[in-house]
Protein backbone atom coordinates (compact mmCIF):
# COMPACT_ATOMS: atom_id res chain seq x y z
CA UNK A 1 0.00 0.00 0.00
CA UNK A 2 1.17 3.51 -0.77
CA UNK A 3 -0.03 6.72 0.83
CA UNK A 4 0.59 10.19 -0.56
CA UNK A 5 0.22 13.37 1.44
CA UNK A 6 0.49 16.88 -0.03
CA UNK A 7 2.07 19.85 1.74
CA UNK A 8 2.64 23.45 0.72
CA UNK A 9 5.17 26.17 1.30
CA UNK A 10 5.91 29.52 -0.29
CA UNK A 11 9.48 30.58 -0.97
CA UNK A 12 11.63 32.69 -3.24
CA UNK A 13 14.63 31.66 -5.30
CA UNK A 14 16.86 32.69 -8.15
CA UNK A 15 18.29 30.33 -10.75
CA UNK A 16 21.86 31.33 -11.45
CA UNK A 17 24.86 29.03 -11.88
CA UNK A 18 28.13 30.81 -11.08
CA UNK A 19 29.95 28.44 -13.46
CA UNK A 20 28.23 30.20 -16.39
CA UNK A 21 28.52 33.83 -17.55
CA UNK A 22 25.72 36.42 -17.38
CA UNK A 23 24.56 35.81 -20.96
CA UNK A 24 24.56 32.03 -20.55
CA UNK A 25 22.58 32.23 -17.31
CA UNK A 26 20.05 34.50 -18.96
CA UNK A 27 19.71 32.15 -21.95
CA UNK A 28 19.44 29.05 -19.76
CA UNK A 29 17.12 30.23 -17.00
CA UNK A 30 15.24 33.14 -18.64
CA UNK A 31 13.08 35.11 -16.17
CA UNK A 32 14.14 32.76 -13.38
CA UNK A 33 17.56 34.43 -13.60
CA UNK A 34 16.24 37.93 -12.73
CA UNK A 35 18.75 39.25 -10.19
CA UNK A 36 16.54 39.80 -7.16
CA UNK A 37 14.75 36.45 -7.37
CA UNK A 38 11.04 35.62 -7.38
CA UNK A 39 8.70 33.25 -5.53
CA UNK A 40 6.37 30.29 -5.87
CA UNK A 41 3.67 28.51 -3.93
CA UNK A 42 5.29 25.09 -3.91
CA UNK A 43 3.33 21.89 -3.45
CA UNK A 44 5.15 18.76 -2.37
CA UNK A 45 3.66 15.27 -2.43
CA UNK A 46 5.35 12.76 -0.11
CA UNK A 47 4.68 9.09 -0.90
CA UNK A 48 5.16 6.42 1.75
CA UNK A 49 4.85 2.64 1.25
CA UNK A 50 4.48 -0.41 3.45
CA UNK A 51 2.05 -2.91 4.89
CA UNK A 52 -1.24 -1.80 6.48
CA UNK A 53 -0.94 -2.16 10.25
CA UNK A 54 -3.75 -4.28 11.74
CA UNK A 55 -4.18 -2.18 14.88
CA UNK A 56 -4.69 1.15 13.11
CA UNK A 57 -5.70 0.17 9.58
CA UNK A 58 -2.99 2.56 8.43
CA UNK A 59 0.28 2.36 6.51
CA UNK A 60 1.79 5.34 8.39
CA UNK A 61 0.98 7.40 11.47
CA UNK A 62 0.00 10.71 9.84
CA UNK A 63 0.82 12.76 12.91
CA UNK A 64 4.41 11.45 12.81
CA UNK A 65 4.72 12.03 9.05
CA UNK A 66 3.28 15.54 9.31
CA UNK A 67 5.62 16.35 12.20
CA UNK A 68 8.70 15.13 10.31
CA UNK A 69 7.82 17.01 7.10
CA UNK A 70 6.94 20.16 9.02
CA UNK A 71 10.18 20.15 11.01
CA UNK A 72 12.58 19.17 8.21
CA UNK A 73 11.00 20.87 5.20
CA UNK A 74 8.13 23.27 5.79
CA UNK A 75 9.60 25.23 8.69
CA UNK A 76 13.07 25.72 7.15
CA UNK A 77 11.70 26.51 3.64
CA UNK A 78 8.41 28.37 4.15
CA UNK A 79 8.58 32.14 3.56
CA UNK A 80 12.33 31.94 3.02
CA UNK A 81 14.73 32.90 0.29
CA UNK A 82 16.06 29.44 -0.63
CA UNK A 83 19.38 30.73 -2.05
CA UNK A 84 20.15 32.82 1.01
CA UNK A 85 18.59 30.89 3.87
CA UNK A 86 18.93 27.18 3.09
CA UNK A 87 22.51 25.96 3.41
CA UNK A 88 22.26 23.38 0.60
CA UNK A 89 21.45 26.10 -1.96
CA UNK A 90 24.39 28.35 -1.24
CA UNK A 91 26.41 26.25 -3.68
CA UNK A 92 23.63 24.55 -5.62
CA UNK A 93 21.02 26.06 -7.97
CA UNK A 94 17.57 25.74 -6.32
CA UNK A 95 15.79 24.25 -9.33
CA UNK A 96 12.82 22.03 -8.53
CA UNK A 97 15.00 19.02 -9.39
CA UNK A 98 17.57 20.00 -6.75
CA UNK A 99 14.84 21.01 -4.30
CA UNK A 100 13.21 17.57 -4.68
CA UNK A 101 16.53 15.85 -4.00
CA UNK A 102 17.17 18.03 -0.95
CA UNK A 103 13.70 17.21 0.44
CA UNK A 104 14.35 13.47 -0.04
CA UNK A 105 17.78 13.82 1.62
CA UNK A 106 16.32 15.64 4.64
CA UNK A 107 13.49 13.11 5.08
CA UNK A 108 15.78 10.08 4.66
CA UNK A 109 18.35 11.43 7.12
CA UNK A 110 15.71 11.74 9.83
CA UNK A 111 13.44 8.83 8.86
CA UNK A 112 14.86 6.21 11.24
CA UNK A 113 14.52 8.53 14.24
CA UNK A 114 10.76 8.68 13.62
CA UNK A 115 9.81 5.35 12.02
CA UNK A 116 11.17 1.99 13.22
CA UNK A 117 12.83 -0.58 10.95
CA UNK A 118 10.11 -2.64 9.25
CA UNK A 119 7.78 0.38 9.37
CA UNK A 120 6.78 2.65 6.51
CA UNK A 121 9.37 3.45 3.81
CA UNK A 122 9.82 6.74 1.96
CA UNK A 123 9.06 5.98 -1.71
CA UNK A 124 9.22 9.29 -3.53
CA UNK A 125 8.74 13.04 -3.40
CA UNK A 126 7.08 15.12 -6.11
CA UNK A 127 7.53 18.90 -6.25
CA UNK A 128 5.23 21.22 -8.17
CA UNK A 129 6.65 24.71 -8.53
CA UNK A 130 3.44 25.86 -10.19
CA UNK A 131 0.29 24.01 -11.22
CA UNK A 132 1.82 23.40 -14.63
CA UNK A 133 4.90 21.37 -13.81
CA UNK A 134 5.89 18.55 -11.49
CA UNK A 135 9.19 16.86 -10.67
CA UNK A 136 9.30 13.43 -9.09
CA UNK A 137 12.34 12.05 -7.26
CA UNK A 138 12.52 8.41 -6.19
CA UNK A 139 13.79 8.01 -2.64
CA UNK A 140 15.93 5.08 -3.82
CA UNK A 141 18.03 7.34 -6.04
CA UNK A 142 19.29 9.54 -3.21
CA UNK A 143 21.82 8.60 -0.53
CA UNK B 1 1.39 -3.28 -29.00
CA UNK B 2 2.53 -2.62 -25.43
CA UNK B 3 0.68 -2.54 -22.15
CA UNK B 4 -1.33 0.59 -21.43
CA UNK B 5 -3.01 1.95 -18.31
CA UNK B 6 -6.55 3.33 -18.45
CA UNK B 7 -7.97 5.26 -15.49
CA UNK B 8 -11.61 6.00 -14.74
CA UNK B 9 -12.60 8.45 -12.00
CA UNK B 10 -15.73 8.36 -9.83
CA UNK B 11 -16.87 10.13 -6.67
CA UNK B 12 -18.84 9.24 -3.59
CA UNK B 13 -19.63 11.07 -0.37
CA UNK B 14 -19.75 9.13 2.86
CA UNK B 15 -19.24 9.42 6.59
CA UNK B 16 -17.01 7.33 8.80
CA UNK B 17 -15.34 7.19 12.17
CA UNK B 18 -11.86 5.77 12.76
CA UNK B 19 -11.64 3.95 16.09
CA UNK B 20 -10.26 0.63 17.23
CA UNK B 21 -12.70 -0.76 19.86
CA UNK B 22 -9.86 -2.64 21.53
CA UNK B 23 -8.02 0.61 22.34
CA UNK B 24 -8.73 3.20 25.01
CA UNK B 25 -10.19 6.63 24.30
CA UNK B 26 -6.74 8.15 24.76
CA UNK B 27 -5.05 5.67 22.42
CA UNK B 28 -7.72 6.20 19.75
CA UNK B 29 -7.20 9.97 20.02
CA UNK B 30 -3.46 9.61 19.63
CA UNK B 31 -3.81 7.27 16.68
CA UNK B 32 -6.66 8.89 14.72
CA UNK B 33 -6.96 12.47 16.01
CA UNK B 34 -10.23 14.19 15.07
CA UNK B 35 -11.14 11.17 12.89
CA UNK B 36 -11.92 9.34 16.17
CA UNK B 37 -14.81 11.67 17.06
CA UNK B 38 -17.53 9.15 17.99
CA UNK B 39 -20.42 10.44 15.89
CA UNK B 40 -18.39 10.38 12.69
CA UNK B 41 -17.69 12.92 9.96
CA UNK B 42 -17.67 12.84 6.16
CA UNK B 43 -15.59 13.26 3.03
CA UNK B 44 -16.07 13.71 -0.69
CA UNK B 45 -14.06 10.69 -1.74
CA UNK B 46 -12.57 10.52 -5.23
CA UNK B 47 -11.88 7.06 -6.61
CA UNK B 48 -9.53 6.43 -9.52
CA UNK B 49 -9.56 2.90 -10.86
CA UNK B 50 -6.76 1.96 -13.23
CA UNK B 51 -6.98 -1.02 -15.57
CA UNK B 52 -3.96 -2.38 -17.42
CA UNK B 53 -4.02 -4.21 -20.69
CA UNK B 54 -3.13 -4.33 -24.36
CA UNK B 55 -5.44 -2.45 -26.71
CA UNK B 56 -7.58 -4.68 -28.90
CA UNK B 57 -6.21 -4.36 -32.47
CA UNK B 58 -9.70 -3.90 -33.94
CA UNK B 59 -11.51 -1.74 -31.36
CA UNK B 60 -8.35 0.08 -30.26
CA UNK B 61 -9.52 -0.21 -26.65
CA UNK B 62 -8.05 -1.81 -23.51
CA UNK B 63 -11.42 -1.98 -21.77
CA UNK B 64 -14.99 -1.02 -22.57
CA UNK B 65 -15.25 2.27 -20.70
CA UNK B 66 -19.02 2.16 -20.48
CA UNK B 67 -18.92 -1.26 -18.86
CA UNK B 68 -16.09 -0.09 -16.55
CA UNK B 69 -18.23 2.87 -15.49
CA UNK B 70 -21.23 0.61 -14.88
CA UNK B 71 -19.13 -1.82 -12.84
CA UNK B 72 -17.79 1.04 -10.69
CA UNK B 73 -21.28 2.41 -10.15
CA UNK B 74 -22.90 -0.93 -9.35
CA UNK B 75 -20.11 -2.51 -7.28
CA UNK B 76 -18.87 0.55 -5.37
CA UNK B 77 -20.61 3.90 -5.81
CA UNK B 78 -24.19 2.69 -5.25
CA UNK B 79 -23.05 0.84 -2.13
CA UNK B 80 -20.84 3.58 -0.64
CA UNK B 81 -22.46 6.85 -1.69
CA UNK B 82 -24.26 8.84 1.03
CA UNK B 83 -23.76 6.12 3.64
CA UNK B 84 -22.23 5.94 7.11
CA UNK B 85 -19.58 3.34 6.28
CA UNK B 86 -19.21 1.91 9.82
CA UNK B 87 -22.96 1.31 10.11
CA UNK B 88 -24.08 0.55 6.60
CA UNK B 89 -21.25 -0.94 4.53
CA UNK B 90 -19.68 -4.24 5.59
CA UNK B 91 -16.86 -5.01 6.38
CA UNK B 92 -16.59 -1.64 8.15
CA UNK B 93 -18.73 -2.85 11.02
CA UNK B 94 -15.54 -4.71 12.07
CA UNK B 95 -12.76 -3.11 9.97
CA UNK B 96 -11.63 0.49 10.56
CA UNK B 97 -12.63 2.53 7.46
CA UNK B 98 -9.26 4.21 6.96
CA UNK B 99 -8.55 5.14 3.32
CA UNK B 100 -6.17 2.16 3.22
CA UNK B 101 -8.87 -0.32 4.26
CA UNK B 102 -11.45 1.30 1.97
CA UNK B 103 -9.06 0.93 -0.99
CA UNK B 104 -8.54 -2.76 -0.13
CA UNK B 105 -12.32 -3.31 0.08
CA UNK B 106 -12.87 -1.55 -3.26
CA UNK B 107 -10.15 -3.74 -4.83
CA UNK B 108 -11.93 -6.87 -3.55
CA UNK B 109 -15.28 -5.68 -4.88
CA UNK B 110 -13.87 -4.92 -8.33
CA UNK B 111 -10.96 -7.21 -9.18
CA UNK B 112 -12.85 -10.30 -10.40
CA UNK B 113 -15.29 -8.15 -12.42
CA UNK B 114 -12.50 -6.35 -14.27
CA UNK B 115 -10.63 -9.51 -15.20
CA UNK B 116 -10.90 -9.89 -18.95
CA UNK B 117 -9.02 -11.49 -21.84
CA UNK B 118 -7.08 -8.27 -22.48
CA UNK B 119 -7.25 -6.34 -19.21
CA UNK B 120 -7.05 -6.60 -15.45
CA UNK B 121 -7.26 -4.25 -12.47
CA UNK B 122 -3.92 -2.49 -11.94
CA UNK B 123 -4.54 -0.23 -8.92
CA UNK B 124 -7.14 1.56 -6.89
CA UNK B 125 -6.38 5.15 -5.89
CA UNK B 126 -8.63 6.69 -3.27
CA UNK B 127 -8.53 10.38 -2.34
CA UNK B 128 -9.95 11.09 1.10
CA UNK B 129 -9.23 14.79 0.59
CA UNK B 130 -7.41 16.57 -2.27
CA UNK B 131 -4.25 16.40 -0.10
CA UNK B 132 -4.36 12.74 0.94
CA UNK B 133 -4.64 9.63 -1.17
CA UNK B 134 -3.67 5.96 -1.07
CA UNK B 135 -2.77 3.54 -3.87
CA UNK B 136 -3.45 -0.18 -3.54
CA UNK B 137 -1.96 -2.60 -6.04
CA UNK B 138 -3.61 -5.73 -4.69
CA UNK B 139 -0.40 -7.45 -3.68
CA UNK B 140 -1.19 -7.43 0.01
CA UNK B 141 1.62 -4.90 0.59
Amino acid sequence: MRLTRKYRFSASHRLHAPQFGEAENRALYGKCNNPFGHGHNYEIAVTVGGPVEERSGRVVDLALLDGLVRREVIEPFDHRNLNEEVEAFRALVPTSENLGREVVRRLKQNWRAVFPAGGPRLECVAIAETGRNAFEVSAYEIE
Amino acid sequence: MGVMLVTRRAEFSASHVCRNPELSEKENRELFGAAANPHGHGHNYVLEVTVEGTPDPVSGMVADLRSLKETLNRRVIEIYDHRFLNREVPPFDRTIPTPENIAIDIWRRLASHLEGPRARLHNVRLYETPDLYVDYFGDGA
